[in-house]
């Protein structure tokens, strides 16, 4: 398994209250490892409570609520190993929610997950764990992590179980940082998790998966974006204008930018005899551009800010395969370099909702080669699209 | 590992006498102190016993002694019970959150609070107070040893104020009671409450002292007990073991044991000091001389570093200590204290509170001088080279 591959060492386990990382924490406690529970304490679930669209008290399932922490510490308290709460609620705000907010409001489509995978979770937890005495950090991601003495790099790759895999959420850690952490559900099947959690007594073995942003506890991020910059003493700013087609044609008005998605089909206050998605918001006109599902297709996007895992440095175009969104199944495409740091990604067919703001993450069979920030994407439409 | 446990003010372990004072009330004596019988006589006197011992702790007639839950309990009661609404209240900023919280709640209620910012080194100027009396003023309340910094505060300046004034006195004495001799007469406080399990008895117990003829409304209504001022079927294993807490606190207290505490605290606080470059004394005044302080209580800034992550390497070592105040999740928050003393926030983030029991070795000291600075050198080193790590996907959103 992962810890093989690393020097032996105290190992400080990334605990969220959730099956995955309590199961973790029991199965590195079983093989006799030295470990010490830690749980970021990122956002306080009772911020924002009561306001509208929020519930009065945060339900469970949660990072972060009351609950969560609570499971994760009996988990420690049953598995006897030492257990901590750390305070990072102000580095999770700016570095993740303000970002998130700020970038909503420009008409994007945020990621929280991947900025707070590469401030806090890998970060600065694995900071706070070698400054209190640990090596290494593990977490209950679904990836796989080797050392490859060939390439002399640590590799990310695609876990067994690839229903799970979470290396999209994954492709912004550092060769420093993956040189640190351990993936030990990397090689094994979700009901193999759930099953070592029944056999080390975790009293959570059948706890549901937590699916939504763990900031947002109702869901509904626009209620949260108001909510947060009310509390801030800010407005949500006037983004309102104009729907127009692809071809400049006025279909009517929209309340504000911050309400539209790439590929969003429900809500667009129009009624057309055919199906319209959202192809295109430009921030800076207001304008959000509607059409047929077939407008929705991108060939080609740009990715800035790349990460590189399996290579040093992208020299020359590489056959890969693309993944745009969580959901997203890989799509071949060739990959150019563009600048350091940028890429062309070309795909073989067209996909759909390429969406700037989101992370891309490229492999090359399961091996992780690179992540980056889609950047802009040239459509089929109107060319260049400068978001 | 050897574990060394400097965290004191958090809370205390029973001492052995304590622990064999109360073992036959749990079953052997288990009467209800209420009762007509016997077996209620019995604990009726144990009770009794307590209640007398509490009144030469605090220097007052046994009538004035009332058991409570503990220090919360009490410091509640002092605000509910004597404000209504259109009253105003004076307290501190570096007061505990049991006082600050019931100001809060009582916020709500129209009682008016003014509160009282300390000084740079920990202490307030009693002419603050006396500058923020009105009309309307119903009731001071201040703590007589801070529990972050044990900066001992001013209380008999403040009573003669209170008294001058007509204005009703309570003291937060939890982190003072057994580490400061304590005379209600002299500080002319009305309502002063203590808590157990800070002075080596048991959790869940404690004991206000409230001046005959206080109108102290209890929060607790339903039997008779404690005068009307507490209801509720005493406690009596725990009572009688604050009893016998308090007694050996006094014996202390008067052999001068609070001198050796003080002799290793400063040992601790200069070895620190000397030891590691960036580091202070929190509340220190400008020639180093520190404010009077409970002789357990040390507060040291350390220069570059997260106190939280200090706070769990050192546990890891084996040595107890505490920086901030754990938030609802258990998380560390700044220290409301070293706020309101001028820290700024990360040099509040930075400081650890060491408070020694009185059971303290010089053993103790040298294992804590052996650890702290080479866990804060390692926190230190770590600091800036992980902040120097690639940061190129890392950073930039869009």
């Amino acid at each position: 398994m992962a810890t093989t591959t690393h020097h032996s060492g105290t190992i400080a386990i990334a605990m969220s209250g959730g099956v995955d990382s309590s199961t973790v924490a029991a199965m590195l406690r079983a093989e006799g490892a030295d470990v010490i529970g830690l749980t970021l304490q990122l956002w306080d679930q009772n911020r924002l409570a009561g306001k509208p669209g929020v519930p009065e008290a945060p339900k469970a399932g949660r990072c972060c609520s009351l609950d969560d922490v609570y499971d994760a510490r009996r988990v420690a308290e049953t598995l006897g190993i030492p257990y901590y709460v750390v305070n990072q609620q102000e580095r999770f705000e700016a570095d993740v929610v303000r970002p998130f907010v700020s970038e909503y409001l420009k008409g994007r489509t945020p990621i929280p997950c991947s900025l707070c995978n590469n401030h806090l979770k890998f970060d600065q937890l694995l900071l706070t764990a070698r400054q209190i005495g640990a090596e290494f950090i593990a977490t209950g991601h679904y990836a796989r992590n080797e050392y490859d003495p060939a390439r002399g790099r640590w590799i990310l790759k695609r876990p067994a179980d690839l229903a799970k895999d979470q290396t999209w959420f994954l492709g912004g850690l550092t060769q420093e940082q993956l040189a640190h952490t351990l993936f030990p559900l990397g090689h094994l099947q979700k009901p193999e998790v759930r099953e070592i959690a029944r056999q080390s007594n975790l009293a959570l073995a059948d706890k549901p998966d937590s699916q939504e942003i763990c900031f947002i506890p109702g869901g509904d991020y626009k209620e949260f974006i108001s909510n947060y910059l009310e509390e801030q003493g800010q407005t949500v700013p006037d983004s309102s204008g104009d729907l127009v087609t692809a071809t400049g044609e006025k279909l009517g008005r929209h309340a504000g930018v911050h309400n539209f998605t790439y590929g969003q089909r429900k809500g667009l206050g129009v009624t057309s005899p055919n199906p319209l998605y959202v192809i295109q918001i430009d921030a800076e006109s207001h304008r959000v551009t509607l059409g047929a599902e077939s407008e929705l297709n991108s060939p080609s996007f740009r990715v800035k800010d790349m990460n590189w895992i399996s290579i040093p440095d992208l020299t020359a175009p590489m056959r890969v395969q693309a993944k745009i969104r969580h959901r997203h199944e890989p799509a071949w495409a060739t990959l150019t370099p563009q600048g350091p740091g940028i890429a062309l990604a070309e795909f073989d067919i067209p996909q759909r909702a390429v969406t700037p703001g989101q992370c891309a993450v490229f492999y090359d069979g399961d091996d992780v080669v690179g992540g980056g920030w889609i950047d802009s994407v040239p459509n089929s439409v109107n060319g260049a699209n400068q978001n | 590992m050897r574990r060394v446990y400097m965290d004191a003010n958090a809370t205390t372990p029973l001492l052995p006498e304590v622990m064999e004072a109360m073992r036959p009330y749990w079953m052997e004596h288990f009467g209800n102190a209420s009762s007509i019988h016997q077996q209620g006589q019995r604990a009726r006197a144990a009770v009794d016993q307590a209640r007398a011992t509490l009144a030469e702790l605090f220097g007052c007639h046994d009538a004035e002694v009332v058991f409570t839950s503990g220090g919360t309990e009490g410091d509640n009661t002092a605000l509910f019970g004597l404000l209504h609404p259109g009253d105003h209240l004076i307290t501190t900023s570096i007061e505990h959150s049991a006082v600050l919280a019931a100001a809060d709640r009582l916020a709500h209620d129209g009682v008016e609070t003014t509160l009282i910012a300390p000084q740079p080194n920990g202490l307030i100027d009693p002419m603050d107070i006396l500058r923020a009396i009105r009309p309307q003023t119903r009731l001071i309340s201040v703590m007589l040893a801070n529990n972050e910094t044990g900066v001992v505060q001013p209380v008999e300046e403040i009573g003669k104020i209170a008294a001058q004034t007509g204005v009703f006195f309570h003291i937060d004495a939890v982190q003072g009671a057994g580490k400061i001799p304590i005379d209600v007469n002299r500080i002319g406080c009305h309502v002063l409450s203590i808590s157990g399990h800070k002075m080596y008895a048991p959790k869940g117990v404690g004991a206000m002292y409230v001046r005959r003829g206080t109108p102290l409304e209890p929060i607790f209504v339903g039997g008779s007990h404690e005068r009307r001022r507490r209801a509720g079927t005493e406690n009596v294993p725990a009572i009688v073991g604050l009893g016998k807490a308090a007694e050996i606190a006094m014996h202390g207290l008067e052999s001068g044991a609070m001198y050796r505490l003080a002799a290793l605290r400063d040992r601790l606080e200069k070895g620190l000091l000397a030891q590691i470059p960036g580091t202070g004394v929190n509340g220190a005044n400008a020639g180093g001389t520190v404010a009077p302080r409970a002789a357990n209580t040390s507060n040291i800034w350390f220069d570059q570093l997260e106190g939280e992550a200090l706070v769990i390497a050192l546990d890891l070592k084996g040595l107890a200590v505490s920086g901030g105040s754990a938030c609802h999740s258990g998380a560390t928050e700044p220290s409301h204290v070293l706020m309101a003393m001028g820290l700024d926030k990360n040099r509040a983030r930075a400081s650890l509170r060491f408070s020694l029991m009185k059971t303290a070795t010089d053993e103790d000291i040298d294992y804590a001088l052996a650890v702290i600075p080479a866990a804060v050198s390692r926190l230190r080193e770590l600091a800036p080279a992980m902040a120097d790590a690639p940061d190129s996907f890392v950073g930039t959103a869009g």
